[in-house]
């Protein structure tokens, strides 16, 4: 049963000007939580009004503690009329649930109104006094531990990964509820935050559940999303990986007892069925159930009859997953090392569906059926190359009008069997780098698929490092790259880009007509993927991201992934150009040039990213690998290009060359636009994974910034190529202003840079004028240096000095903190690129030339925290880490839903002003949060959502965002002891 | 290609110095787009028009959004919006406050009213800040003004407490603030060649010893008005010049401490009735709220202007005071030390000041040029007066000490008939009237 939870009111500051006539506010507030309420005394004329109320008491069930969040309302008392709402603070207390995260939440939040922002700020303090409960048949979940992180938490060690849970709660929108009509669209607006706030509740309630009859206690690679159905519901899911975690006794060296799997001879014993064409590692072009399933009707049957055909061979091997659950998937992202034996390649499914015909709509039914057979889907697919399970797995949708899109993908895996069993995955350990069977630098790129009985041995070559086992010549993938992979140069980010016109259409047809261009959509992304690959001169890709959003006239699809030059796989070939009509004279020069210029741009690239890999000889190139047919399988998979393919002999010599053809005016369109990427300027490094290949260095500066940006497209008959142009230059743009708005900090790496496109809805009054959103989040920025660190005696000099001001400065205040902060990484700045000036400098000189460190950082900071009160520094990263420093303790997940509305968008500055201030607000609610439960950090951060709505000639805009991520306490490296003071402030 | 939206938020709020500069000097986006492309930036980094454009855009919308703080630079400082690290927040406050001194100077001393404000778009032209500059940095000085009246306790340790200031710049403001509540007259010809600074310096000198605060430190606006009983007591002081034994005596004391020091001996001797009996009429009328306006005009009229046309050095002027002060501790019969001191040590260093001053402008005029480095030290060049030619831009100056009519004869009629206007201003604004800080007209 129950928990007793109690909260206190101490104080408010900054409140807004409510009575025109004193120019001051008599504020009291109401503390709500499930049914009961209780109220503070009034404040009388006070902006900064001192509360202190009692402890307010709720004696509640555990279940409704989960799902609940604490409803702070801060009021301005009116005599005569009816109280005005200032705003509201909804406080989760699932951090407060677990024992081992945080155990009081206390602080400033900011006080938010869905109409005006943010007006002031309220010191809250909330315990939770828990009374264990044994009941078997209980609702609640407890003490599951939940993290967005999409790997084993830093501080933590996997005993056991138990697998797949996924949960989908639905309930009525009530901005489509008749009672809308009539309420105002504040009141609306709540009860929509509420509403999902209780639902995330739920939902995490739910899976924890699940979790606990699965033996865990803990999710990791918690990923939850909301789906604005419109009139059939709102829709909350929620998938993770189950787990059984250890806390690491904080500080201490990773276990190093762990029993690495023994690669090699298991092989063959996991080997998958001997499916032909899926072996490619690349599925996603060539498999038939990619045609997206019609709606309601009818199934990719290809799936199916995969499914019959692998069972018994995949059976035994995945037995510790079988007998625990349906689906082998793992949300996460980065393993341990050993656990990932070995990598099929990309698998996703898509299915478009028409939300207007679910029957019982209030129902999670239906849903979990779509999702069931897209998860089976998966599955098949993973068969089909042989992987008894998916890692990397995410799920998302796109919603406009009715139809919605589902799409799943993953990386196919043959994960360590024994490593499951025993269950004693574990992180940390490089050590035993070399002393395996199957050296782990290059394991993971072995074939999982049976050799022997592939038809097409020519994709195929030993792998460049080990030389036992076959590697593909080009790997796709969607987790991190394994730290333990061998590498050649840095990697960059890729990104393919594509418009797809569509007619306007209702229903059914409309449906049908979605299904049928997706495949296409698939595969060219998929060729400009490779292409580029090919341009840059790599052979993998990591973080593989593919999004497809569907707008009423026109689909999107932007694929962003790190590639990278494995050094286990093949060098890739060239790109050669091929013309139609070989006897035409000024078309061949014209090929000419053009293929002068690609041959350029590889080789200019390859310097860029110094990728030299060492020469081969001949012998060692391995002549059992005939090169007869080394075309690009893409080709192959396709019937319509692969005979003209075969039919021209381009080979560079004995390297396979990927063949572009120029047969009409759209080839030539595409090549240009291989070409017409900009390369990233020096000093600047980008990719949409966590770690930068090839750069291992990283400082702490860093920044996390969110882009918004929406173009309206003005001409109403735009072809498919103009749509393409335009939207490669937007995204292009983007980049490039990130560039330059970040220039002050290179060298700086862009890390897990996160496109998201949508085509926001679309009024019928603007006929012909679409307007295309693209929407990019949570950009992670970072220092790194080239050069080694500790080389310059310098830079050595300075790093005590910030170690030393680092250790004394327990208390995230405001002011050691940044200090100690800005000074580490402006010193090393300033020793390895003297490009900075600025008043920065001199805090840095200051912080060095000091002999005692902690009477100047003292004094430093009673300087700087203004009028004695001090806000925590609260760093955001999209990261499961956070460079330098080392995260010593979890407090819990940040899972926080926002609506703002305005009815005077002009007043505020225009849409980009409105969800300017917006972003920043939830930015600050965030860090509000997080300094709450004591933390100074939020890893794993990701905005989920970002929805915006206007109407400028209503002058009225809306937004919903959704955010999440971990909040954390870490401290410094060179810190030996993390310091108690830190966990409650 | 121009962006329906365009949005970029770091969590910690990202800002370019350089940006914020052309925004507080009242750019528009696209000028500064304009500045920031001449500047180079562009080549910098291989950026487009497009992403300069957007950019600016995005730093402006940032640095409007913190606008509001700024106003009240505490709540910065614990602020929950902005996560701005804190020698940034300290360059923002700074920056904000920080004026031009061509257009402080054409405000010193006026009432900080709407009907100022009326003005700023000349004073803008005239000083070449633009309207949206000039606005800001007069509701800056509004705003401080407002602010620190109503507390007790030294006014630069209030500004600076308030405002997150740094020293030289709360004492700025502190002399912006004294000027306005005093309303000293700054703007006649005759005071145009003084800078802010000089001024500044000035207020300084009257703030330490003239106020209220100089006596007692915990009163309302005790730096920012002027010590009545001390303005009473000046009258004491005319006995200086009434008494002719007093006068005589004083004088021979002066003269033989002199001697030897100086080449100007004889015209100092043949001025000093004239000249103590200008700087002590000056005290005696102070209690007059006209008066105390004219200070720095009759500090001019009444004792520089004499030692130019006698062609003193700057020198000449500070030895003079000097034993022109310290003789005064010698006259037995003279009962009224302590006042006489606390008058004097603030002539003393402002005639100081004003001269030097004059001396440089003439000099750096003579040579059209300007050194600021030597702000405080007297110029060295310029010891002996300068011979001008005709027609250069000293010419005025020359004009205005040596020739037998002054040019700025009508004035006095304007500033009566504008002192009318004022007074009936003042009416309305209860405000300044109601705290007694302005003697009656």
């Amino acid at each position: 049963m129950p928990g007793k939870l109690k909260a206190k009111i101490v104080a408010g500051r900054h409140l807004p000007v409510m009575d025109r006539a004193s120019d001051l506010t008599d504020a009291f507030v109401e503390v709500k939580f499930g049914n009961t309420t209780f109220k503070t005394d009034v404040c009388h004329k006070s902006l900064n009004p001192q509360w202190n109320s009692e402890w307010f008491k709720f004696e509640v069930d555990d279940e409704d503690l989960q799902d609940e969040p604490l409803q702070v309302t801060v009021l301005d008392h009116d005599t005569y009329s009816a109280n005005d709402a200032i705003g509201k603070v909804y406080i989760d207390i699932d951090p407060l649930l677990c024992s081992e995260a945080a155990s009081v939440i206390s602080g400033w939040f900011p006080i938010y109104d869905t109409i005006h922002g943010i007006r002031g700020e309220i010191n809250v303090l909330v315990k939770v006094e828990l009374f264990n409960d044994l009941n078997r048949f209980r609702q609640s979940s407890c003490g599951v531990k939940f993290f967005c992180t999409a790997s084993i938490p830093r501080c933590y060690r996997a005993v056991l990964v138990h697998g797949f849970v996924e949960e989908l709660v639905v309930n009525e929108d009530p901005e489509y509820q008749w009672i809308d009509r009539i309420r105002t669209p504040r009141a609306s607006n709540e009860a929509r935050q509420r509403l999902i706030s209780l639902m995330s509740g739920e939902l995490q309630r739910k899976i924890g559940l699940k979790v606990l009859e699965m033996g865990g206690n803990a999710v990791v690679g918690y990923l939850q999303c909301f789906d604005l159905e419109g009139e059939s519901g709102l829709v909350v899911r929620a998938i993770g990986t189950a787990c059984t975690l250890d806390k690491l006794s904080s500080g201490s060296a990773p276990n190093t007892n762990t029993h690495m799997p023994v690669f090699g001879e298991d092989m063959t014993s996991t080997s998958g069925p001997p499916t032909p064409f899926r072996a490619l590692p690349t599925t996603s072009s060539s498999l038939p159930p990619f045609s997206p399933s019609k709606p309601c009707s009818r199934q990719s049957s290809s799936s199916d009859t995969d499914l019959s055909l692998t069972p018994k061979t995949g059976k035994n091997t995945w037995v510790p997953f079988s007998h625990l659950q349906e689906f082998p998937f793992f949300t996460l992202t980065s393993f341990p090392p050993g656990f990932l034996v070995h990598v099929g390649g990309v698998v996703s499914a898509r299915s478009v569906k028409l939300l207007d015909r679910i029957h019982n709509p209030d129902e999670p039914e239906t849903r979990d059926a779509w999702w069931e057979e897209i998860r089976q889907e998966i599955k098949s697919h993973g068969k089909a190359l042989g992987c008894h399970a998916v890692v990397g797995y995410s799920e998302s949708t796109s919603i406009c009008e009715e139809v919605c899109i589902l799409s799943a993908s993953g990386t196919a895996a043959i994960l360590n069997p024994r490593y499951m069993r025993e269950g004693c995955l574990d992180i940390g350990i490089t050590d035993h780098r070399f002393e395996e069977p199957s050296p782990p630098s290059c394991g993971f790129c072995h074939i999982p698929y049976d050799e022997l009985n592939m038809p097409f041995p020519a994709q195929l070559t030993y792998c460049y490092l080990c030389r036992r086992q076959k590697v593909p010549d080009v790997l796709f993938t969607t987790i991190n790259l394994p730290a333990e992979a061998a590498v050649t140069g840095k990697g960059c980010l890729i990104q393919a880009r594509l418009c797809r016109l569509k007619k306007k259409a209702q229903g059914e047809v409309n449906a049908t007509a979605i299904s049928n261009l997706l495949p296409f959509m698939e595969y060219e992304l998929h060729t400009q993927l490779m292409n580029k690959l090919k341009l840059r001169s790599m052979n993998a890709l990591f973080g593989l991201h593919i999004q497809i959003s569907v707008g009423e006239n026109m689909l999107l699809g932007l694929a962003s992934a790190t590639g990278v030059y494995l050094a286990a796989l093949p060098p890739p070939g060239g790109i050669q150009i091929a013309g139609k009509t070989p006897g035409d004279l000024s078309a061949e020069h014209h090929i000419l040039t053009i293929q002068k210029r690609i041959n350029d741009t590889i080789a200019k690239n390859k310097e860029l990213y110094q990728i030299n890999p060492p020469e081969l000889t001949e012998e060692v190139l391995g002549s059992p690998v005939p090169d007869s047919r080394q075309r690009s399988r893409l080709f192959r998979s396709h019937s319509e290009s692969s005979d003209e393919v075969s039919e021209l002999d381009l080979s560079h010599g004995k390297k396979d060359a990927f063949v572009l053809e120029i047969d009409d005016t759209d080839a030539v369109e595409d090549i240009h636009s291989l070409l017409t990427d900009a390369p990233t300027p020096t000093g600047f490094y980008s990719c949409n994974t966590e770690i930068m290949p090839g750069i291992y260095n990283w400082t702490s500066g860093v920044q996390m910034f969110t882009s918004v940006r929406v173009f309206r497209l003005s001409n109403a008959n735009l072809t498919n190529q103009g749509l393409n142009k335009i939207f490669t230059d937007l995204c292009e743009n983007l980049l490039k202003s990130f560039y330059f708005k970040l220039r002050s900090m290179i060298p700086c790496c862009l890390c897990q840079l996160n496109f998201t496109v949508a085509v926001p809805e679309e009024e019928l009054i603007q006929v012909g004028g679409f307007r295309t959103s693209l929407v990019c989040n949570e950009t992670e920025e970072q220092l790194q240096f080239p050069l080694e660190l500790c080389a310059d005696p310098s830079s050595a000099n300075c790093q005590p000095a910030s170690k030393a001001s680092g250790k004394n400065s327990a208390s995230v205040d405001y002011g050691s903190f940044a200090d100690r902060c800005s000074t580490w990484l402006e010193l090393l700045r300033l020793k390895a690129h003297t490009i900075r000036r600025g008043s920065v400098k001199t805090i840095s000189s200051l912080e060095r030339s000091s002999p005692l460190p902690e009477g100047r950082s003292r004094s430093l900071r009673s300087n700087r925290s203004f009028g004695g009160i001090s806000v925590t520094v609260v760093k955001m990263t999209p990261l499961s880490f956070l460079p330098g420093t080392r995260i010593i303790k979890y407090l819990g997940i940040i899972n926080m839903f926002f609506i703002r509305e305005t009815t005077s968008l002009r007043e505020e500055g225009g849409v980009s002003g409105f969800l300017h201030t917006f972003i920043a607000e939830v930015f600050s609610m965030v860090r509000a949060h997080v300094a709450a439960l004591g933390g100074n950090a939020v890893v794993s951060y990701s905005m989920k959502e970002c929805m915006l709505m206007e109407n400028p000639n209503k002058n009225q805009a809306q937004c919903l965002i959704n955010v999440s991520g971990d909040a954390v306490i870490c401290v410094r490296e060179t810190d030996q002891e993390p310091t108690p003071s830190t966990a409650s402030i | 290609m121009t962006m329906e939206l365009d949005v970029f938020v770091g969590n910690t709020t990202i800002m370019d110095e350089e940006v914020y500069q052309l925004w507080l000097d009242g750019y528009t986006v696209n000028d500064a787009v304009r500045v920031r492309m001449d500047g180079g930036v562009m080549e910098e980094c291989e950026a487009s028009a497009d992403v300069l454009l957007s950019d600016t855009m995005d730093q402006y919308r940032t640095f409007q959004m913190c606008e509001r703080l700024l106003h009240s630079p505490s709540k910065l400082g614990n602020q929950l919006l902005f996560q701005i690290p804190p020698h940034r927040q300290a360059m923002l406050i700074e920056r904000y406050y920080t004026f031009d001194d061509g257009f402080v100077r054409e405000v010193l001393g006026k009432k900080l009213s709407k009907g100022t404000k009326k003005d700023l778009d000349d004073i803008g032209a005239k000083t070449g800040v633009t309207l949206k500059s000039c606005r800001r940095q007069f509701d800056n000085f509004k705003r401080v003004f407002k602010v620190v009246e109503e507390l007790k306790g030294p006014l630069v340790e209030n500004i600076h407490h308030h405002f997150l200031l740094s020293d030289k710049l709360a004492r700025d403001y502190a002399a912006i603030v004294f000027f306005a509540n005093n309303r000293f007259e700054t703007g006649k010809r005759k005071l145009q060649y003084l800078t802010f600074q000089d001024f500044a310096f000035c207020a300084g000198q009257l703030i330490s010893n003239w106020t209220v605060g100089a006596v007692d430190n915990m009163v309302e606006d005790m730096d920012v008005d002027l010590d009545k009983e001390f303005l009473q007591d000046l009258k004491e002081l005319k006995v200086l010049i009434n008494d002719k034994d007093l006068l005589d005596q004083h004088k021979s004391l002066v003269c033989t401490a002199l001697r030897g020091k100086t080449n100007n001996l004889n015209e100092m001797e043949t001025n000093f009735k004239n000249l103590s009996r200008g700087l002590v009429n000056i005290a005696a009328k102070l209690t007059n709220a006209k008066d105390v306006r004219d200070l720095f005009i009759d500090l001019v009229e009444k004792f520089i202007e004499p030692c130019r046309s006698d062609r003193w050095t700057s020198a000449d002027v500070r030895l003079y005071l000097t034993h022109y002060n310290n003789s005064v501790h010698l006259l037995d019969t003279f009962k009224h030390q302590v006042v006489w001191n606390r008058y004097m040590d603030v002539v003393k260093s402002s005639i100081n000041i004003l001269h030097v001053r004059l001396d440089e402008s003439e000099g750096l005029s003579c040579f059209m040029e300007k050194k600021k480095s030597q702000r405080w030290g007297s110029c060295s060049s310029c010891r002996s007066p300068h011979s001008l030619a005709p027609g250069q831009t000293g010419g005025g100056l020359r004009d205005l000490f040596w020739a037998p009519t002054q040019p700025g004869r009508q004035q006095p009629v304007g500033r009566t008939h504008r002192s009318g206007r004022r007074r009936s201003i003042r009416k309305k604004d209860s405000l300044i009237a109601a705290r007694g800080g302005l003697p009656h007209l």
